[in-house]
């Protein structure tokens, strides 16, 4: 809640940001915010003013060299924070965007928490949704106390003070840069309300070509976690057990100490590590280890028993997620029932960047060098493993090489492994912990594996009046501190998006069993979604197909009262031309999905070879993400969603064979390349509701409408995932 | 024992053992961290150099097999198509989180130098090699036919 003031009234209203956000988007006017900033409070520094500079807040930094920097709360791992939130206050600011640097913010809970958890981290597509107006009230902060040194250094009203490009101007004539104006700002009060602007007066915000700002990734001089070199550094690679639940038993570590570079071996509860002068002399000495296992509680299960295991619990009655309606009467009505199974693998995140993480451990503290999803978590678990306070852990976080929900880990795994080796081999020396590929594919976590059970009725006109839906699989947030999250044993994220269809159907229950297993799993880009999107959409295709209708009609038919779902649908049928009758050799699918607030759309158009196979040509999409702050960011994440969702679609899964994984690199575990890549056509729907998600909400919609376009051709409904090479 | 490696122009000694991968030696012995490791086996493509112009993956090649050959890393990119290959990127806004960039961007290069005017068979050829789990392909495809573009345009 925050307290509104209307800058055409006088009336102090609090109100509800949403409430807020409908009001202005009425109006249309600019307003005055009654400033909510962390750091215009009580400002804690470690961003500690340097002379002649203005730290407007913790968020805007103004230096003498015209430099504004703008401090990045959101990690930068190619959903594009540095730019989008540096474009939000520099738009209030009225900054010049060449002079905007981006930097990304140490761990502080206080300053620089995801307004929507109350802790510091990147997920859930949030990062614009939870900062856009705290953004905007540093940018207009920071250009409030710049307007009020000019109006002081000039002698002359603040209103007749005009801010554009970076340039403070008075009608008289003079003017001054921000950097001039620095050190003045510095001695300004920081406001109590600051005025934001209306939105049609944005120059920023919405334009579509604005330079990025997380550089230096094209020549080679971006800084990741695995090119982070401090003196005297030393590498470390862990031996992890072979199958799950397996422990050390006992080692000799004779062969290994032997060879060139191999400093140290030390035994940690996840393993073995290896500590040496580079990677490829710790790597040798790591394939020297001669290991003991103890295997006694090692997992024994493959995923093809564990899936046999899902049936059988799909025969219990389960927990229910939603209810409405009265399904047991519904389904006596009905004239005709449709069930369906969907089974859904493990898949693993498989960033371009192995796991890896640097910590050195000194007198005076930790310190971390990660590509951190949740720089916060990371903190809390070093320090619970070092047993020491958070305040001295410190996490400097770098860009990440891909992250996809990994490197937000639940148990901060591979930051605590790493503090772990530091602090075994002591002598302060930083060590930077490194998986091969191998261990990234083997060791986990994964999205879990899920069956999902399907029954729906209908009436004599073709329309749903009965859904029933089981969901059976492991739970994400258990067996962590988001375990809390779990309320009346139902872990939200298991059954999101199956619990609010787009469709309005009278009676309607979703039922969860949770299950257990040894395999670490961890949400996954668009989490939940994506398993619901696929059983829900394809669903809805096979009942399609049972009423006798199209599939984009009967989705019409269905839709309930939410008119953003139907615009998008609208939207992307348009685009796609799916009226017109399609040439022989093709084929093509429709899925509808929202998640993380952002409606999405999308018609896959599949080309049919002669021998069986298939190629996804072309993808339409069609995406509803509220205000559009950077439009070519907004259609790379629907481009990048939909490319990251057609692994698991047509090919990536992670199996299990007595409790060992037996994919283990890019040779096994196969992931979309150039060659399988359709043509993407975004299309954004132009709003002014509160932004939304962009990084997640394309991913889940592509496997449905791509299985679709094979059940349009084939009159097969696919029940599997992924689906193959062949219709 | 020493082994002695040509790289951008520059005579380097790596004191390694003769099986380290080059792209051990250039991240751990000279510091160059532009080129990255993603699989070391030679199946992702993040690791991708020139030898004698051609595109490699060094976490496959062990630097005693090298001799005098030329190699090129992303930091030592100068030629003609490179920087049009570099322009591209940027102006087509291609990279995200950027890890596999390098060598996409080494990749591509290589595919222009040898064929100035690539279609899309040719580009699915040369770049299937190189994993993006971003997905930015589509970007790559067009960055790669827009940097071709310029160049016949500025030799035009």
């Amino acid at each position: 809640m925050r307290d509104i003031k209307e800058s055409n009234t006088s009336d102090v209203t609090s109100i509800s940001r949403r409430v807020f956000f409908k009001k202005s988007a009425t109006i249309g006017a600019g307003f005055t915010l009654a400033m909510t900033l962390p750091g215009c409070v009580a400002f804690e520094s470690n961003l500690n003013a340097v002379s002649g500079e203005l730290t407007a807040n913790a968020f805007v930094r103004i230096s003498p060299d015209n430099a504004v920097t703008i401090i990045i709360k959101h990690i930068e791992f190619g959903q594009g924070t540095f730019t989008g939130l540096a474009t939000i206050a520099a738009e209030e600011m009225d900054a010049d965007w060449g002079q905007i640097v981006s930097e990304a913010a140490p761990a502080n809970r206080k300053l620089y928490a995801n307004l929507h958890w109350g802790t510091q981290g990147t997920g859930g597509s949030t990062a614009i949704a939870n900062s856009y107006m705290q953004m905007r009230e540093a940018g207009a902060s920071a250009r409030y106390m710049l307007v009020a040194a000019a109006a002081q250094r000039w002698s002359v009203p603040v209103d007749q003070i005009t801010v554009s490009k970076g340039i403070v101007s008075h009608q008289s004539g003079v003017s001054a840069s921000f950097g001039e104006l620095a050190e003045a700002a510095s001695n300004q009060s920081v406001p109590k309300k600051v005025y934001l602007k209306d939105p049609k007066d944005f120059t920023l915000i919405g334009r579509d070509n604005l330079s990025r700002k997380d550089l230096g990734k094209t020549d080679g001089t971006a800084i990741f976690t695995q090119d982070v070199k401090l003196p005297g550094m030393l590498t470390a690679l862990v031996a992890h057990p072979p199958r799950f639940g397996a422990k050390v038993k006992s080692f000799s570590d004779k062969k290994a100490k032997a060879l060139n570079g191999v400093v140290n071996v030390v035994e940690i509860p996840s393993g073995v590590a290896v500590i040496a002068d580079t990677f490829w002399n710790a790597k040798k000495g790591r394939d020297a280890l001669v290991i003991d296992w103890d295997f006694s509680k090692a997992m024994t299960e493959s995923s093809a028993q564990q899936m046999q295991r899902y049936r059988e619990a799909g025969n219990e009655d389960g927990l229910t997620a939603h209810t409405q309606g009265d399904l047991g009467e519904a389904f006596k009505g009905a004239v005709k029932i449709v069930e369906a199974d969907y089974e859904f693998p493990y898949l693993a995140h498989a960033t371009m960047e192995p796991m890896n993480c640097v910590v050195q451990i000194t007198d005076d503290g930790v310190e971390v060098w990660n590509g951190s999803q949740s720089p916060t978590g990371d903190q809390l678990g070093i320090a619970a493993a070092l047993w020491m306070l958070p305040g001295n852990v410190k996490v400097n976080t770098l860009f990440a090489g891909g992250s996809f929900g990994r490197r937000a880990n639940k148990n901060a795994d591979y930051v605590v492994e790493t503090a772990l080796i530091a602090k075994e081999h002591g002598q302060s020396v930083p060590i930077k912990l490194v998986w091969t590929r191998e261990d990234d594919t083997n060791s986990g976590y994964f999205r879990p594996m899920y069956l999902h059970k399907l029954r729906a009725g209908l009436d004599s006109n073709g329309k749903i009046i009965a859904w029933q839906h089981k969901i059976i699989g492991q739970s994400v947030m258990s067996d962590s501190v988001y375990a809390a999250f779990i309320k009346n044993g139902i872990d939200g994220s298991s059954v999101e998006g199956a619990t609010s269809l787009p469709y309005s159907i009278p009676n309607f229950e979703v039922k969860l069993n949770t299950v257990e297993s040894q395999v670490p799993v961890l949400w996954w880009r668009s989490v939940g979604s994506t398993h619901t999107a696929y059983s829900t959409e394809v669903f809805m295709d096979e009942l399609a197909a049972a009423a006798g209708q199209d599939p984009v009609a009967f989705r019409r038919a269905h839709l309930g009262d939410d008119p953003r779902y139907k615009a998008v649908l609208d939207l992307v049928i348009e685009k796609s031309g799916w009226d017109n009758a399609l040439p022989d050799g093709k084929s093509r699918g429709v899925a509808i999905h929202k998640s993380f607030g952002s409606y999405v759309a999308q018609v896959a158009e599949l080309v049919l070879d002669h021998k069986g196979g298939y190629k996804v040509d072309k993808v339409v999409c069609a995406v509803d993400c509220g205000v559009a702050i950077n439009p070519d960011i907004i259609r790379a994440q629907m481009e990048g969603g939909i490319g990251y969702g057609l692994s698991p679609a047509l090919m990536s899964e992670i199996t299990i064979d007595n409790g060992a994984v037996v994919e283990s690199n890019f040779d096994t575990h196969r992931v979309v390349r150039m060659r399988d890549m359709p043509g993407v056509d975004v299309h954004i729907i132009a709003s002014s509701e509160p932004p939304t998600g962009v990084g997640e909400p394309a991913t889940p919609v592509i496997a449905p409408a791509v299985a679709n376009a094979l059940f349009a051709h084939s009159g097969k409904a696919r029940h599997k995932l992924p689906l193959g090479q062949k219709v | 024992m020493a082994i002695s490696l040509k790289i951008n122009g520059e005579k380097h000694q790596v004191d390694a053992d003769p099986d380290t991968p080059l792209l051990w030696a250039i991240r751990d012995h000279l510091d160059m961290t532009g080129t990255k490791f993603g699989c070391g086996i030679a199946s992702c493509g993040a690791c991708t150099v020139h030898l004698n112009g051609q595109a490699v993956r060094s976490c496959v090649l062990p630097i005693s097999v090298i001799g005098d050959q030329e190699i090129t890393t992303i930091e030592g990119l100068s030629s003609r198509e490179g920087k049009a290959i570099q322009a591209a990127w940027d102006e087509l806004a291609v990279v995200q989180c950027g890890y596999c960039q390098s060598g996409q961007i080494m990749s591509a290069t290589a595919l222009l130098e040898n064929n100035a005017s690539p279609n899309d068979a040719d580009i699915d050829a040369a770049l299937s090699g190189n994993i993006c789990r971003c997905s930015t392909y589509t970007r790559i495809r067009a960055a790669v036919k827009h940097a071709s573009q310029t160049i016949s345009v500025k030799e035009v």
